[in-house]
């Protein structure tokens, strides 16, 4: 597993806590929204970063009040083709505002890094054979959008609506 | 029709790249067939019994001459000259090559056309009225919308792994002709009180394993908030959808069970979110900008009477019967809606040669403002001809044997491709939709029955809509041996409907004679002015049952 | 995948479709993939068939050359080797509405 923030490579400084392994003094650490529930207290009050890590089917909702004292969520894709996280991200991003890391866990194929990046993942999990070239070619598949989506990109609409605007200050 | 502009055609021309890396990797081994598979059923690739199939979108069934000729020239280049139109107004050839799918995505885009969401669970093409902008008492060309929503679901990065795959069809008149209750959305067209346009939703529409009439979940979302109110109901079917089991997976199920109460519910809540942010909101002046494609062409002043057609069916049998048949009424007067038969006596309902395409685009060209329409029952439609061309029109299609006077009687049946191809189909269905026509060819005797739509399905997934035919056929597999279950009733209108199993499953030697059976009943009951649906629905199933398993 | 085979079958062969175009293919004694059924190595009972499927599996990298590799039951006739089900014979033929299509158009030894 590699780890791909921000469209680049680094090395993954988070460490994703097992439910019964226990809590280092300091660092940044990923628990489960099961772990989290039962050391809510423990967690928000310890030294280091905190990361919650959801299951599909576990939508985010729940810990939208924390979301201000998290830096990472973690989203699992248990197959690729399973795209419930797809909007869990897009909950996290533009109905909470969350600003801390989105990671997209499990399954995540190269074809769907312009989906991801598109709807507010900003870390991706991925297999060691993805190479910086295959990242940057799957991100840049397409110039334009036809949806506004969490990454803020204009869409396809309103470009058009400048170009005539545009259009109709030279006429 | 629409045409594209430098956005659309760059996306286009993007994902044929994009697809034809994919196969290049795939065919090098680089991604396996396990990874490769939902890759390529999103650009409409199966692999069926004989080779791979290839569905070409055809967006909301409307397509030009020019299309229509590349197509016909993909077909003779990289098929065996023939396409076949399926019940979702898209275009599959049969026997294309992985190797040669990049070239024809090529072919494709230069007339502006793509394979796109044709396949996967994600949505697809938006299908809508083959007699849009034609009809008489239409709100809005409908075609209109359903570009917005062709736009908006095209690479839509939420929605492109839903639990199961998504249609959407939308109608613009009382009368239903795109069956817009059998989709996972329905879109109608209304008005409000002060006579804005705005849309009627139904969702949980299906067909499949569990055939569903779709519910009405919103009675008026204005033009603006479409795509928010659409955008809606597929997070909440992305969310909680179920990813259990595929069969239960369609949204027709979570509607099913937590009630259309609790959707409306959940969707309205989602609705006033995604509408506070704004973004989605509909511009006045790109819906504006789309609805001058679909502007109405530059009609003439004509006469609705046309003595010379008269007198020309007063001599010409066969002229007559199509006019009687195959031809609407279309809003301006002095024209008419053609409608094409691609259900000749004996042949495969949907299939059309390379050839016949290329007649069509001339015929368009010359009468019919250069544009083709695609039927959800699996016939084509020339929606503005002249009505003192109709004859001319009449000779050109009756040349190339799409002059069948049948549309809407019994032997313009819809059918799936079957086990004659279909790689999950159980039992054969062309071969039984040929031996019906065969065996009901006689004009008058059609007539007489008056309109019936017998559909057809070579297994439960019910391409050919079985459930939804007044007669319905469904092909099963006993044991490796071909066996057909008849349901009776059904409608894919307004008054939709899922037919009734009429009892147990004929032998491939007797489903004829049990249609037979069923027509002859109908007939001994009718009252007049009555058509099957009509006679089925007062006297409900059981004289046929009666009829049908006394004599066999 | 579907069963292709009755429990029990007697005498079966491996097939597949070709990767890159889709032809319909069978897996032969000499471990190639033919497009005529004839040229099909058949196996004899249960353990014979097992075996059979694994040398399409396992053997040839079969995955960029086939894919879809599965036994189907067949009978052999003085004519030659013949599929059990329609399915199967559909897909060593062509389309039944379209005997102009397919192997039964292309190759011999077709119907058998």
């Amino acid at each position: 597993m590699q780890l791909i923030k921000n469209g680049s490579f680094v090395q993954d400084e988070w460490t994703t806590l097992a439910d019964d392994e226990a809590l280092p003094a300091s660092g940044p650490v990923i628990v489960s929204l099961e772990r989290f529930n039962t050391e809510q207290n423990l967690l928000l009050a310890r030294e280091g970063k905190l990361g919650i890590r959801l299951k599909s089917g576990q939508e985010p909702t729940p810990i939208a009040p924390y979301l201000d004292r998290l830096a990472l969520v973690a989203l699992e894709f248990p197959t690729y083709r399973n795209g419930r996280a797809y909007s869990y991200a897009r909950m996290l991003r533009d109905r909470f505002g969350f600003k801390g890391e989105v990671r997209a866990v499990g399954g995540v194929l190269r074809d769907q890094f312009f989906y991801m990046s598109r709807v507010g993942f900003d870390a991706l999990e991925v297999d060691d054979n993805i190479t910086p070239e295959a990242y940057a070619d799957a991100v840049s598949t397409f110039t334009e959008v036809y949806q506004p989506s969490a990454d803020g990109r204009e869409r396809v609409m309103s470009l058009r609506q400048r170009l005539a605007a545009k259009a109709g200050q030279h006429a | 029709m629409y045409r594209y502009d430098q956005f659309d055609q760059q996306l286009v021309d993007e994902r044929v790249t994009e697809f034809s890396g994919q196969v290049a990797r795939r065919l090098s081994g680089e991604l396996a067939e396990d990874d490769f598979k939902p890759l390529r059923l999103m650009n409409g690739v199966y692999l069926q019994l004989h080779s791979y199939m290839l569905r070409i979108a055809i967006p909301y069934g409307t397509l030009s001459s020019r299309q229509v000729r590349k197509l016909a020239e993909i077909e003779r280049v990289y098929d065996k000259g023939y396409g076949h139109f399926t019940t979702r107004q898209n275009l599959q050839l049969h026997w294309p090559a992985l190797k040669d799918v990049p070239a024809i995505l090529r072919e494709l885009a230069s007339v502006e056309m793509h394979c796109i969401q044709t396949s996967g669970n994600c949505i697809r093409n938006t299908t809508s009225d083959h007699h849009a902008g034609a009809v008489p008492g239409e709100l809005e060309d409908p075609r209109v919308i359903c570009e917005i929503i062709r736009q908006w679901s095209t690479f839509h990065p939420e929605f492109s792994y839903l639990p199961r795959k998504f249609k959407i069809a939308v109608s613009a008149t009382e009368h239903d002709r795109a069956a817009i209750r059998i989709h996972d959305i329905g879109v109608q067209v209304v008005t409000n009180a002060a006579g804005e346009i705005g849309y009627e939703v139904w969702v949980g529409g299906g067909l499949g394993r569990t055939p569903i009439i779709g519910k009405k979940i919103a009675d008026f979302v204005p033009r603006e908030d479409l795509l928010a109110y659409l955008e809606s109901i597929l997070r909440v079917y992305n969310m909680f959808g179920r990813r259990d089991n595929s069969y239960k997976a369609r949204i027709k199920i979570l509607v099913h069970e937590i009630g259309a109460e609790d959707m409306r519910r959940q969707v309205e809540a989602e609705f006033a979110e995604v509408k506070t942010r704004g973004v989605l909101q509909l511009p006045d002046d790109e819906v504006a900008r789309i609805e001058k494609y679909f502007a109405a062409p530059a009609w003439e002043d004509l006469s609705d009477d046309v003595p010379e057609i008269d007198a020309l069916a007063a001599k010409d049998k066969g002229f007559a019967e199509w006019l009687r048949n195959n031809v609407s009424a279309h809003k301006v007067p002095g024209y008419s809606i053609v409608n094409v038969s691609l259900k000749p006596i004996g042949l495969t309902p949907g299939d059309c040669s390379a050839d016949q395409m290329d007649v069509l685009a001339d015929i368009a060209d010359k009468y019919a403002f250069s544009e083709i329409r695609v039927a959800h029952e699996q016939n084509l439609c020339l929606a503005h001809v002249r009505k003192r061309d109709l004859h001319e029109v009449y000779q050109a299609l009756n040349a190339s044997e799409l002059a069948t006077p049948n549309i809407g009687l019994i032997t313009d049946q819809i059918a799936c491709p079957g086990l004659d191809y279909c790689n999950l189909a159980n039992a054969r269905s062309i071969v039984i939709a040929q031996r019906l026509s065969e065996r009901f060819s006689d004009i008058e005797f059609q007539k007489k029955i008056g309109r019936l739509h017998v559909n057809m399905s070579g297994c439960i997934n019910a391409c050919g809509h079985h459930h939804v035919g007044h007669i319905g056929i469904l092909g099963v597999d006993k044991k490796g041996v071909e066996y057909y279950q008849v349901t009776l009733g059904g409608a894919a209108d307004e008054t939709a409907a899922v037919g009734d199993i009429v009892g147990p499953a004929f032998t491939e030697g007797e489903i004829i004679d049990a249609i037979d059976t069923i027509v002859e009943t109908y007939l001994g009951l009718r009252q007049d002015g009555e058509i099957f649906i009509d006679t089925y629905r007062r006297v409900g199933v059981q004289p046929f049952k009666d009829k049908l398993y006394a004599t066999h | 995948m579907a069963q292709h085979s009755r429990k029990g079958a007697q005498f079966q062969a491996v097939t597949a479709n070709r990767l890159a175009d889709g032809i319909v293919v069978y897996l032969t004694a000499a471990n190639e993939w033919s497009v005529s059924l004839q040229d099909a190595d058949v196996a004899e009972g249960k353990e014979a068939a097992e075996a059979l499927l694994a040398r399409g599996q396992k053997f040839y990298v079969p995955d960029i050359l086939v894919v879809d590799i599965y036994l189907f039951e067949v009978e052999k006739t003085d004519g030659g080797i013949r599929a059990s089900s329609v399915r199967e014979i559909i897909r060593q033929a062509g389309p039944t509405v379209r005997t102009d299509l397919g192997k039964q158009a292309e190759i011999d030894g077709v119907h058998a």
